[in-house]
C-alpha cells in the first residue's frame, strides 16, 4: 500500500523503534504478548474443548494430570479439573476473559481519566478542586475495597438474568473506578503546564474554541506519560480482576478468568491437584510480566532525560 | 492629530491574586497578598508606527502585551483598540515554546486561516500557506517538517508566518529576538521591518535591548515597577534622555567610538512588585533621590515637558 511505506520507513528512523531494539527485554515481552492475544483470540479454534459448554464437559476425564504423568491422557495436554474440564482449553478461554476485561477498564479508566483531568488542568479553579478532591477521596479507600464494593453492589441489585450476561461489565466499572484518579492526575499536571506555553496563547488569539485546544493543542502534548501509565495499569487491571475473582465477587465459576481457575484450582490444592493452580497462575505470571516489561521499556524510551 | 490613535491605555492596571492557600491564610494569620504588574499606565499607539516598552525583567512589560492582546482582562482602568480585535496577533519570545512540537509547520501556519476563515477550500488553504512561508524567507518544503526540525531563528520565521496567516493589522512582539544569536536577530528584525512596510502593521514591541529597540521603534516607553517613567520620540530619548532610570539604561549600552571604562555598573536589584517602595519606586536605586521622592509618587503631567517623564528631580 501507498500510504503504508512512509508511515513505516518514518516508524523504523524513530527513536522508539531504536530502543525497542536495543532491549531484547522488551522485544521478548511483546513477543510473549502476542503469542498470548493470539491463543486467547484463536481460542475456540485450537481448543479441544469450549469449557464454558457444559454438556462437553464428562465427569469421567474429571482430575486428569498433565500428559508427561501417569495417567495423562491426550487431548488434555495440561490435565483436567474435578469438572473434567480440560485446563489448557479453559486458560486459553480465561486469558481471554481476563485480557478482555483488563483492556475494557484500562480503556474506561483512560477516557474518564483523560477528560476530568483536562476539565481540571484547564479550567483550575473550583472545578479542579472538585474533581481531584474527589480522586483524593477514592485514593483515601483501598483499592480492592472500593471494587468490592461496586461488584456486590452491583450484583446485587441487578436481576438474575441480566447479572451473568453482564459480570465481566460490571467488573470493568469496579476496577476502572478507583483507577481513573492516577490518569487524571498526570493529565492534569501535563495540562497545567502546557496551557500556560505560547502555542496555547498564539490558539487562543486565534479564537480557537476551548474543546478544541484541549483536544488539539494539549491533549497530544499529554500522552506521552499516559502511555506508560496506562500499560503499567493493565498489568495491574488484569492482576485486580483475577484478585476479585479469586475472592468470588469476579467472574462465576461456569465462565472462568484466570482469577476464577485459580480460585477453583486454589480448593483442590491439598487433594494433589497441583496442576489446577499451578498453570493459571502462570500464564497469569506471564501475562502480567511482559505488560509490565513492555511498560518499563515505554517508560524508559520515552523518558528524554534518559536519552 | 488627524485622527484618533488605534491602541490606547487609560490608566491601565493588572494586579494578580499571590494569596496563599485559603487555609494557610486563616491558619497562620497573613493577609491576602497582591502583585501590582501594571500599575496605572498610559499611552498612545498610532496606526502604522511602533512603541517600544523597555525595562528590567519583572517591571511588567509582558503583563502589557497580553493586555494589549486582549488575552488577559485588566483589572483596572482601560485598553482601547480601534480595531478588529480578531486582527491583533502575537509574536512569543520563546521559539521553542510559540510552535506545538506535535504539529507539522504546515498545520501551525493554516490553523488562523482555518479558524478564522472557515469557508476557504482546501487547495487555497495549502497555497496560502506555501506563498506565507516564502514570506518570511523559507520554503515551501518545510511546510511539511516538525518545529524541532528548525533553528531558533527559523522557528521564529514560522511564528511571523503565523501571525501573518491572520492579516493582523496589529502585532504584539514580545521579546521576539531576546531568544537568539545576535547575527539572527538582525535578520528577523529586518524581515519585522520589511513587514511592517510592506502590510502597513501597527507593532507593540517588547524588550530589553536598547539597540533592538534603536532599531524598531518610533516612540519609547520606559517602564519601571509596572510604571511608566518616560515616554518619548526615539530620537530624543537617545540624545536626551530625563529620567535617572533612562540615562542609567542608556549608559549600560557599550559605546564603539568613545569606550567609557570607568562606566558606573548598574546597581541594586529591581524592587518586589508586591511590596514596592513608597513614593517614587526608583528613589532606592536613584542618585537624585530626595525626601520628596519617598513621600510622593511622581506622575507623568502635561505641564512638565508634555507628559514625557515621571521624575522629581527633572
Amino acid at each position: 500500500m501507498a500510504i503504508d511505506v512512509p508511515v513505516l520507513s518514518r516508524w523504523q528512523q524513530s527513536d522508539l523503534w531504536w530502543s525497542f531494539q536495543q532491549r531484547p527485554s522488551a522485544v521478548f515481552a511483546v513477543v510473549l504478548l502476542a503469542v498470548v492475544i493470539l491463543t486467547s483470540i484463536l481460542a475456540p479454534w485450537i481448543t479441544p474443548q469450549n469449557p464454558y459448554d457444559l454438556a462437553a464437559l464428562n465427569l469421567m476425564n474429571s482430575e486428569l494430570p498433565p500428559i508427561w504423568l501417569d495417567g495423562g491422557e491426550y487431548p488434555y495436554v495440561l490435565g483436567t479439573d474435578v469438572q473434567g474440564r480440560d485446563l489448557y482449553s479453559a486458560i486459553l478461554y480465561g486469558s481471554r476473559t481476563s485480557l478482555f476485561i483488563g483492556a475494557l477498564s484500562v480503556l474506561l479508566a483512560l477516557s474518564v481519566g483523560l477528560t476530568l483531568g483536562l476539565i481540571a488542568g484547564y479550567y483550575g479553579g473550583w472545578v479542579d478542586n472538585a474533581i481531584m478532591r474527589l480522586g483524593d477521596v477514592l485514593l483515601s479507600m483501598p483499592f480492592i475495597l472500593i471494587a468490592i464494593l461496586i461488584s456486590a453492589v452491583a450484583v446485587q441489585m441487578l436481576p438474575s438474568h441480566l447479572r451473568e450476561s453482564l459480570t465481566s461489565l460490571i467488573l470493568v466499572v469496579a476496577i476502572a473506578v478507583p483507577s481513573w484518579v492516577q490518569y487524571a492526575r498526570t493529565v492534569r499536571a501535563s495540562a497545567m503546564v502546557e496551557k500556560g506555553k505560547e502555542y496555547v496563547q498564539a490558539a487562543r488569539l486565534i479564537r480557537v474554541k476551548s474543546w478544541r485546544i484541549l483536544l488539539h493543542h494539549i491533549l497530544p502534548n499529554t500522552l506521552t506519560p499516559i502511555m506508560v501509565a496506562a500499560t503499567l495499569n493493565f498489568g495491574l487491571a488484569i492482576l485486580s480482576e483475577a484478585t476479585l475473582s479469586f475472592l468470588g465477587v469476579g467472574m462465576p465459576s461456569d465462565q472462568p478468568s484466570l482469577g476464577t481457575l485459580i480460585r477453583i484450582g486454589n480448593q483442590y490444592l491439598f487433594s494433589g491437584l497441583w496442576w489446577v493452580v499451578l498453570f493459571p497462575s502462570i500464564q497469569l505470571c506471564l501475562i502480567v510480566l511482559s505488560v509490565n516489561m513492555i511498560g518499563d521499556w515505554l517508560r524508559d524510551a520515552l523518558n528524554p532525560k534518559l536519552r | 492629530m488627524s485622527q484618533l490613535p488605534l491602541l490606547e491605555a487609560n490608566a491601565l492596571q493588572r494586579q494578580y491574586d499571590v494569596s496563599a492557600p485559603w487555609l494557610n491564610r486563616v491558619l497562620e494569620r497573613r493577609p491576602r497578598q497582591f502583585l501590582n504588574a501594571v500599575a496605572g499606565v498610559d499611552f498612545q499607539l498610532e496606526k502604522g508606527q511602533t512603541l517600544a516598552l523597555v525595562g528590567e525583567s519583572g517591571c511588567g512589560k509582558s503583563t502589557i502585551a497580553k493586555l494589549a492582546t486582549g488575552l488577559q482582562k485588566p483589572t483596572g482602568g482601560e485598553i482601547v483598540y480601534r480595531g478588529d480585535w480578531n486582527r491583533v496577533q502575537m509574536i512569543f519570545q520563546d521559539p521553542f515554546a510559540s510552535l506545538n512540537p506535535r504539529w507539522r509547520v504546515s498545520s501551525i501556519i493554516s490553523e488562523p486561516l482555518r479558524t478564522l476563515k472557515p469557508g476557504l477550500s482546501r487547495p487555497d488553504v495549502a497555497r496560502r500557506v506555501g506563498e506565507l512561508l516564502e514570506t518570511v524567507g523559507l520554503s515551501v518544503a518545510d511546510g511539511s517538517k516538525y518545529p524541532h526540525e528548525f533553528s531558533g531563528g527559523q522557528r521564529q520565521r514560522i511564528s511571523i508566518a503565523r501571525a501573518l496567516a491572520g492579516e493582523p493589522e496589529f502585532l504584539v512582539c514580545d521579546e521576539p529576538t531576546s531568544a537568539l544569536d545576535v547575527s539572527v536577530q538582525a535578520q528577523i528584525l529586518n524581515l519585522m521591518k520589511r513587514l511592517q512596510f510592506e502590510f502597513g502593521l501597527t507593532y507593540l514591541f517588547i524588550s530589553h535591548d536598547l539597540s533592538v529597540v534603536r532599531h524598531m521603534a518610533d516612540t519609547i516607553a520606559v517602564m519601571y515597577l509596572g510604571k511608566i517613567v518616560e515616554i518619548a520620540p526615539k530620537q530624543d530619548l537617545f540624545d536626551n534622555p530625563m529620567h535617572p532610570y533612562t540615562r542609567m539604561l542608556l549608559d549600560t549600552i557599550p559605546d564603539l567610538q568613545n569606550p567609557v571604562r570607568d562606566r558606573a555598573a548598574m546597581t541594586g536589584e529591581i524592587p518586589s512588585p508586591i511590596d514596592p517602595p513608597t513614593g517614587c519606586s526608583f528613589h532606592p536605586r536613584c542618585p537624585l533621590a530626595s525626601e520628596h521622592c519617598l513621600k510622593e509618587t511622581p506622575v507623568r503631567s502635561q505641564e512638565k515637558f508634555a507628559g514625557r517623564v515621571a521624575c522629581f528631580a527633572v
